[in-house]
């Protein structure tokens, strides 16, 4: 979606501003939402791309106005509204009001965490197709604008590059975010000059690129 | 960490952006803690209705506290620039080397490492979230997860690189990763002149988080001394 995440290119926020010896969490608040987001993804309800989606399609005043962790925690909360699991009413009175549905919930157990963590959740997928496009295709980026989630960046639609390496074929984030099943699909990274993406007077030593999926490209 | 650009950056940096840190602004009392009850209570709900485990909690609060930094990262470059079958791993494979120092999972599925030369430097962002290869560099900083940062790293990356006090030759090649997909990138620097013959945890003092993400390079030999 063209949500407020999609900020590549923007120049209107400022200088970036790094932090001498930052802290790992800044508030107490930080790593509950970091577990609580951790652990209910684990539940098996919604995929990593849903929860990315939850987020990006918060409204832009409150995204850009919100710390990264009130950002989360947003999106959790309406992601547990949605599945009935949790609702406002509750969170505003720190209790349990309502039973929930019987569902099968895979809960994340204490002694799980550790080997799952290393394990990780890998999202590359036997390739059960050819890629079409190999090292070294000029490659042009479909102008797409979907209302619904995808990773192909506002900045590089309509433009092309050169297709620099395929990464393999990977679960497809604009089928798997809305419970569309993973729809694996190949992945490139594409790369494209400065010139192409900002005009001719952008610096021609600098370039940028993507993991891009084969659905982008034309 | 060795964040040693931050203050001059501090300098320089013009008005602050209030919004850029909003929830970390400790004056904002008020504020903050009603974030914090609303946490605490939907966690009370969650471990009420069985969704989560406190157990399972405290354990990820743990990992992401004590056990995931930007010192593994630092291992991984120093023993590359120790070792050029493991470089050459490396860079073939980014998840699958670094598995053999014992790192890798959430956050780390995928990670390609791409190499600064004499003419190359490299920069990571994220402009649509904040993927960022975390077993190797542990949560992503703030600046790395906000607006200014993911916005310009990709229109205007020597302004943003120079934010941190680095300063690249005007004929040094940029190249910018937009990390859209789920393959996470981190940044091999150069090694630096004069440490020819260090053992790897002497030159992995070298190495800052920042110049494994672009934003800066590593520190000087008299520097770590």
């Amino acid at each position: 979606m063209n949500g407020a995440q999609d900020v590549g290119g923007m120049t209107s926020f400022g200088p970036v501003q790094p932090e001498p010896n930052e802290p790992v969490f800044h508030a107490a608040f930080e790593p509950r939402v970091l577990a609580n987001v951790l652990a209910t993804g684990v539940l098996g309800l919604w995929s990593g791309d849903a929860s990315r989606f939850a987020r990006e399609s918060l409204p832009p005043p409150f995204y850009y106005t919100r710390s990264y962790y009130e950002i989360w925690l947003a999106a959790l909360e309406k992601l547990l509204a949605e599945k009935h699991l949790v609702s406002q009413d509750e969170i505003a009175a720190g209790k349990k009001l309502h039973d929930m549905q019987d569902m099968p919930l895979k809960v994340f157990r204490g002694d799980k965490v550790a080997p799952a963590l290393a394990l990780g959740w890998p999202s590359e997928r036997p390739a059960t197709n050819q890629p079409r496009f190999a090292v070294g295709h000029r490659v042009r980026m479909k102008d797409i604008n979907p209302p619904t989630h995808t990773r192909l960046p506002r900045y590089t639609r309509g433009k092309s590059g050169t297709i620099e390496k395929v990464r393999g074929c990977f679960v497809f984030p604009d089928s798997n975010a809305h419970g569309a099943g993973e729809d694996p699909q190949w992945c490139y990274n594409v790369r494209f000059s400065a010139r192409e993406l900002w005009g001719d007077d952008a610096d021609p030593k600098i370039s940028v690129s993507i993991d891009a999926f084969e659905p982008y490209l034309e | 960490m060795h964040e040693d650009h931050a203050e001059a950056v501090r300098d320089v940096s013009g008005e602050p952006r209030p919004h850029q840190n909003a929830g970390h602004d400790h004056d904002h009392g008020s504020e903050l803690s009603e974030v914090e009850l609303r946490v605490r209570a939907l966690e009370t709900v969650l471990v009420a209705k069985g969704l989560v485990d406190p157990a399972a909690l405290d354990a990820i609060v743990e990992t992401y506290e004590t056990k995931v930094g930007p010192r593994n990262g630092a291992q991984v470059v120093a023993h590359a620039w120790s070792d050029p079958a493991f470089k050459a791993r490396l860079l073939e494979d980014g998840a699958k080397a670094i598995r053999e120092l014992g790192y890798g999972g959430r956050g780390g599925e995928h990670i390609a490492v791409v190499e600064n030369t004499a003419g190359i430097h490299n920069l990571v962002v994220c402009t649509l979230c904040s993927r960022y290869p975390w077993p190797v560099l542990g949560l992503p900083p703030v600046w790395y997860k906000s607006a200014p940062y993911r916005s310009r790293a990709v229109i205007d990356p020597r302004g943003v690189i120079a934010e941190f006090g680095v300063h690249l030759p005007e004929d040094t090649e940029i190249r910018v990763w937009d990390s859209t997909s789920e393959m996470r990138y981190l940044v091999l620097p150069m090694r630096p002149a004069g440490t020819e013959g260090w053992s790897e945890e002497r030159l992995a003092a070298l190495v800052t988080r920042d110049c494994m993400i672009g934003t800066g390079l590593p520190l000087w030999p008299d520097a770590a001394q």
